[in-house]
């Protein structure tokens, strides 16, 4: 089988969580430098696919396949696995006692070993580039939601990663603070960063989406460019669901 | 400092004292209760009928200067006895706490050892620990076991105490969220140095003041050890007691370790303020 230009490649994959089946087998293939997104509503399994792909979850069964390789077989090294994948999560989870230049260097540091010159300057240059330059030396407490969440971006993109997962990174924001987030995420898309993106923000991923997905409980109804999956989908829950981000003012 | 501040800065006691709102104020009635209040006691004590006698055994001035020096030698035994001790603690505890949260069925037979240790030390009073690794050790008359009784009461000493303090690691390291280390995990961090770099870090700050707080009981638990016959602080003044057949000197190491203690008591208030500004206050340039 021939995985050419696919970055990305889930097959038949499922999760269950005790008696509850988050994943009920889940087909996905996110191409080289392809933006895809995850939309459905809460608790159809987009956070649970995401923690997945980065091996936080250990799938019961189906494969992963990351550029080709088969992650999910048991005798991988989930540390090298995970080097290559940033993911980005909801509550940002920065570390609370490290400065913010201290958080960007560590996995630098203490996994790929570099030194400290060369770290720190890597990081002031990517801090710069998402406008911390000046935050460097705060600690995460004293920043706003949409900078903690910068970093944190920032933090997963100083390991160099191939992959990004983003699970709805702008969902414990302030509403004025979301844009500042979803610019960060255009412009590495503009990048050409390959990025699996769990959003709620519909109008986002219908901008910046090479290909969207809507989840529904634990399964992927349907899946296609976002003209078709905004416009005129095809399966009578997408339309539901749509009408009812509508509603609620945010498409 | 304003009312409603940060109650992080400055004086813990004075923040107390103003926290019920009147700044000057109440400092000024705090400290006249405190006054009278003690003066009451005082006056209690001094006018008891027994006082001139209790006065004469227990604060007879010239026994305390002239037994102050031997003591105050002796008092170092302590302090060596509780830096050793503690630093062996504060590492072999943290060793026992790690060793509990080991996850999944392999490690089942370590954690259960992890958790006999504590539940066995903890339940063992301290004094029977020494008594029986002090006496009991020795006796085995093994080669290259040490035979010093010092020896044997510092070791005691860090078995009983490490119990306690890898149960106050443990409720650090579990009160750190675990998103703290799918984060860490995320990045590629190994586990062992997500624990050292991210979870225990956080754990150690939170359990500073109950860490301390221990360290405070050891300090005065050093003084078990005599029991066994090292002459420290607690010995010596029972031999000068015995010589002058007067309980000053008992009075004489008290004022010592209470001497000890209270640095350490104000120690952790401060390690406590300082962390609180460093987080609040932003970066340290």
């Amino acid at each position: 089988m021939s995985e050419n230009g696919r970055a990305l490649r889930l097959e038949e994959i499922r999760k269950s969580f005790g008696e509850n089946q988050v994943l009920k087998g889940v087909d996905l293939d996110v191409g080289e430098h392809e933006v895809f997104c995850l939309i459905g509503a809460s608790g159809s399994g987009k956070s649970t696919l995401l923690r997945c792909v980065n091996l936080l979850e250990q799938v019961d069964a189906g494969r992963i396949l990351l550029h080709g390789e088969e992650i999910t077989r048991r005798d991988v090294d989930v540390n090298r696995v995970r080097r290559g994948i940033g993911i980005v999560f909801q509550s940002y989870n920065l570390f609370p006692h490290m400065s913010v230049l201290a958080n960007v260097t560590l996995a630098p540091r203490k996994v790929l070993h570099k030194q400290k010159a060369e770290a720190f300057a890597e990081a002031v240059a990517l801090l710069e580039r998402f406008g911390l330059a000046d935050k460097r030396d705060e600690y995460p407490d004293r920043l706003s939601g949409g900078q903690q969440q910068r970093v944190a971006i920032v933090r997963a993109l100083a390991m160099h990663p191939e992959l990004m997962l983003l699970d709805e990174v702008t969902s414990a924001l302030d509403p004025e603070l979301v844009a500042e987030v979803l610019n960060v995420i255009r412009e590495l898309a503009e990048g050409g960063m390959t990025m699996l993106i769990a959003t709620h923000e519909m109008s986002f991923a219908r901008d910046i989406a090479n290909q969207v997905c809507f989840l529904d409980q634990g399964r992927i109804l349907e899946q296609g460019p976002p003209e078709q999956i905004f416009v005129e989908p095809r399966e009578q829950r997408t339309r539901q669901f749509l009408e009812r981000i509508v509603e609620a003012g945010r498409l | 400092m304003s009312e409603g501040a940060d109650p992080g800065r400055g004086s813990r006691i004075l923040a107390d004292l103003k926290g019920s709102g009147g700044g000057q104020r109440s400092v000024w009635i705090a400290l006249a209760s405190t006054l009278v209040f003690a003066g009451i006691l005082i006056a209690l004590v001094v006018t008891s009928p027994g006082w001139p006698a209790v006065k004469e055994a227990f604060f007879n001035r010239k026994i305390f200067f002239d037994s102050l020096p031997e003591i105050a030698r002796a008092f170092k035994v302590n302090i060596q006895i509780f830096l050793i001790a503690e630093v062996f603690i504060l590492v072999f505890a943290l060793f026992i706490a790690i060793l509990r949260g080991l996850p999944g069925p392999v490690f089942f037979p370590i954690r259960a050892l992890a958790v006999v240790y504590t539940d066995l030390f903890r339940g063992v009073p301290t004094i029977l620990v020494i008594y029986i690794l002090g006496f009991g050790a020795p006796a085995l008359q093994l080669s290259g076991v040490p035979v010093s009784s010092l020896f044997w009461g510092i070791v005691a000493l860090v078995l009983v105490y490490s119990a306690y303090v890898a149960e106050v690691y443990r409720a650090g390291i579990e009160s750190v969220h675990t998103s703290q280390e799918a984060a860490a995990r995320s990045l590629g961090l190994s586990r062992v140095k997500t624990l050292r770099f991210v979870i225990v870090p956080q754990a150690v700050r939170r359990v500073i003041p109950p860490l301390l707080n221990d360290f405070i009981g050891l300090t005065k638990d050093t003084a078990l050890v005599a029991l066994i016959g090292p002459v420290e602080a607690f010995r010596q003044s029972q031999i000068d007691v015995a010589a002058t057949f007067n309980y000053t000197p008992y009075v004489c190491t008290a004022l010592l370790f209470i001497l000890l203690t209270i640095p350490l008591a104000r120690l952790t208030d401060w390690l406590i303020a300082r962390e609180r500004r460093q987080q609040l206050a932003g970066g340290a340039r």
